[in-house]
């Protein structure tokens, strides 16, 4: 017990600093008066909180974090699970398809979000196709739109992550034993019943990592912004990670910026407690 | 069975203790050569080394500018090698770049030199912040002070020294036009107000042609226009009060400008939205691109780098006679990790044989009141003249006229105009920023 403790000494002290102690500093900082290059340390309570609570870009921001979780875990999730199934069901050259649905995770969000930039130009890429088709009367203006441009941002988002998913989705089919199907099927269950029923209850498990993963990256979403085009006509695209940046780095106002990253904590803690939580109990049991 | 290994125990205990702590002091040592002032290393072997410069330069003219001032340095140095750390503009102008440089400057490692807009965006960046040396030995010494106008001195001056050598001057408040465009709408001149503007775009609208070229997916973008209708509904005076506090941004004047840039959206490229700054001059000189496009003067650089020719200039709509100033320039940060190469560096920028060497490629004019005018050609005489003679002003949207925090706050007010429409609402929101600013305090 002595040993373990003192063998993990320096990694607990590492953890304490680097992630616990500078997390207290955000929120510390978050407190302070620093709004410029030189750092002033007079406290002023909740300020920078009452301030940005009344910031109509944070509001962008959160309002579009909403939706963009909605359209990125939603297609994730929907088409990661329908991918899984179809890979699952003994087709072949499934190792193929394997990997040419999980690709996308291997690039780059910055090179995924100038592939997407191009694509979702107004008049070329994926409208001049549309146009080609004969679909000319369906030209959106994707992240252009100052009404929804956010979904778009999602669109390419889940392009990227929905591999991964399916991934998960596939090991988590994999684990379910085959004598549950079948004992479905001797009863009676079609396709249908059997994923509502036994397959679906089954995977909750790693639907509640999709979740928390997901949910995890739609909180810290930067790349895809930055490279898209920033905030955007009427902050259209803004994100908490991209308004904190730019707070931050190109206004100086260090508090504020501590503000938004302590707000994108407090909110990363919401979806991962009760991950945590579940998980021990799972472990207890 | 425990016993029989205590000792050995007792030994990997002691070890990992040992480890444990060495592990710490070793992260606790490089922070202190970093936070060392670095004093000066006087005599260091001039003309070797590395001289770093950071930039936003990484396209068309500006490189080419870039490296015509480095082959000049290379030429008299010869053994010292140019690490040319350029980073892209990205989100606002410069803004990656400044982002790096910001994490550089406080980590305490500098670059040698980087360009910075002459003004309060160095000032109220780096100056107050302790991190520069000022230059006022370097000006003596290489009789800078009766060679840049004295404006200019102090637009680069802060406590009375000026604080990085200014390689170039732009201007920010030019109407690039097409003749051809203009014609094709049977309009007769370029327009020279506000009112002549919107007859002419009214006309370009019904031929089919976007009037003016507006880049909606850059927030900064509107700030550039709106600066050059500020200069046009105030006038320079009011318009320098505007940072000083002795204008209100409720101001009448602003409320015109704000509607003009209001209206001026109806008169651009249907995609404008998506239309990025980058994207801006290949979208002016495409075959169906816009009539006119206001913008600074490097526009006349990437212009001619492209080879485009169907182009002429005006002052922007009612800032006849005013000259809206920007200046890229280049510092000396403290604990420059090679500080003599980069005064030599500083003294190619300054020189006439830099600017000379610079400007006709980067398509700006020289900050020196003496260059080889043989060098230059019609656009930058004509706008040397101008310089001469006009009023200058300094512009908002880079950084001679406000402090950074300032010009995100217009940009972001900016950019919800384009949102809502709702001119009342953005005045309101300027006014807020410029109490945050404390202008005038």
């Amino acid at each position: 017990m002595a040993l373990a403790v003192i063998v993990l000494f320096p990694s607990i002290i590492a953890v304490a600093v680097f992630i616990y102690g500078f997390i207290g500093w955000t929120f510390y900082i978050s407190t302070v008066d620093w709004k410029s290059v030189v750092p002033d340390y007079t406290f002023v309570g909740l300020k920078n909180w009452t301030r940005l609570f009344g910031d109509r870009r944070f509001h962008a921001d959160m309002w579009n974090l909403l939706r963009y979780a909605i359209g990125f875990m939603g297609q994730c999730m929907i088409i990661g699970f329908l991918l899984a199934s179809l890979l699952d069901s003994k087709i072949k050259g499934e190792a193929l398809f394997r990997t040419v649905f999980i690709f996308p995770f291997a690039v780059s969000g910055v090179v995924t979000g100038v592939a997407w930039r191009w694509l979702m130009q107004p008049t070329t890429g994926i409208n001049l196709i549309f146009a080609n088709i004969g679909l000319g009367w369906f030209q959106p203006t994707w992240f252009a739109n100052i009404q929804h441009g956010i979904w778009a941002v999602s669109i390419a988002a889940a392009w990227q992550f929905t591999g991964y998913v399916m991934a998960l989705y596939l090991a988590g089919l994999r684990g379910i034993p085959n004598e549950l199907k079948e004992a479905a099927a001797i009863d009676g269950a079609g396709t249908f019943a059997t994923y509502r029923y036994v397959i679906i209850p089954l995977l909750l498990p790693v639907t509640f990592t999709v979740i928390v993963l997901t949910g995890m990256n739609s909180i810290r979403v930067f790349d895809l912004v930055a490279t898209i085009g920033g905030s955007g006509a009427g902050f259209a695209i803004d994100t908490l990670a991209f308004n904190m940046f730019q707070t931050t780095f190109s206004a100086y106002r260090w508090s504020l910026g501590a503000t938004i990253g302590a707000v994108m904590m407090i909110l990363a803690v919401f979806l991962v407690v009760p991950y945590l939580m579940s998980m021990q109990r799972e472990s207890e049991q | 069975m425990l016993k029989s290994s205590f000792n050995r125990r007792r030994f990997l205990q002691y070890s990992a203790l040992g480890m444990g702590s060495a592990l710490l002091a070793a992260c606790a040592a490089p922070a202190a050569p970093g936070a060392a002032p670095a004093a000066p290393a006087a005599p260091a072997a001039t003309g070797a080394g590395q001289l770093e410069i950071f930039s936003w330069w990484t396209s068309g003219g500006e490189v080419e500018a870039l490296n015509a001032l480095y082959e000049i340095f290379s030429a008299e140095y010869p053994d010292v090698e140019i690490v040319n750390a350029a980073l892209a503009g990205g989100a606002g102008q410069g803004g990656n770049m400044k982002a790096l440089l910001e994490t550089r400057m406080m980590g305490g490692t500098p670059p040698d030199s980087f360009q910075v807009h002459l003004g309060r965006e160095l000032i109220d960046s780096h100056v107050i912040a302790d991190r520069m040396e000022p230059l006022d030995w370097l000006y003596e010494e290489e009789g800078w002070n009766d060679i840049f106008p004295a404006d200019l001195i102090a637009i680069a001056s802060h406590d009375g020294k000026p604080w990085s050598v200014p390689v170039n001057i732009h201007r920010s408040n030019v109407n690039w036009y097409r003749p051809s465009k203009l014609e094709a709408a049977g309009v007769a001149a370029v327009p020279t107000t506000w009112d002549e503007f919107f007859t002419a775009a009214e006309q370009l609208k019904a031929a089919g042609i976007p009037a003016v070229g507006i880049a909606g997916a850059d927030p900064n973008f509107n700030g550039h226009y709106l600066e050059c209708i500020l200069l046009s509904t105030l006038g320079p005076e009011a318009y320098n009060g505007l940072f000083t506090g002795a204008t209100s941004w409720g101001d009448a004047g602003v409320t015109e400008a704000l509607e003009i840039l209001n209206r001026m959206y109806d008169y651009t490229f249907e995609d404008f939205l998506s239309v990025t700054w980058g994207d801006i001059t290949d979208r002016f000189a495409a075959d169906e691109g816009a009539a006119m496009l206001i913008m600074g003067d490097w526009t006349h650089g990437v212009l001619m780098s492209m080879g485009f020719e169907d182009y002429r200039w005006a002052p922007s709509p009612g800032t006849a006679g005013h000259f809206m100033v920007l200046s890229d320039s280049f510092g000396l940060p403290k604990g420059a990790p090679h500080r003599d190469n980069a005064i030599n560096f500083l003294r190619i920028c300054g020189s006439q044989a830099g600017q000379d060497a610079f400007n006709p490629i980067k398509g700006s004019i020289p900050a020196r009141t003496d260059p080889d005018l043989s060098k230059y050609d019609e656009y930058l005489l004509s706008a040397m003249e101008d310089f001469k003679s006009n009023i200058l002003t300094p512009s908002i949207q880079h950084g001679a006229a406000a402090k950074q925090s300032f010009v995100l706050d217009y940009d972001l007010a900016l950019n919800d105009l384009l949102a809502n429409r709702n001119v009342a609402q953005v005045q309101e929101l300027l006014v807020q920023a410029a109490e945050a600013a404390e202008f005038g305090a």
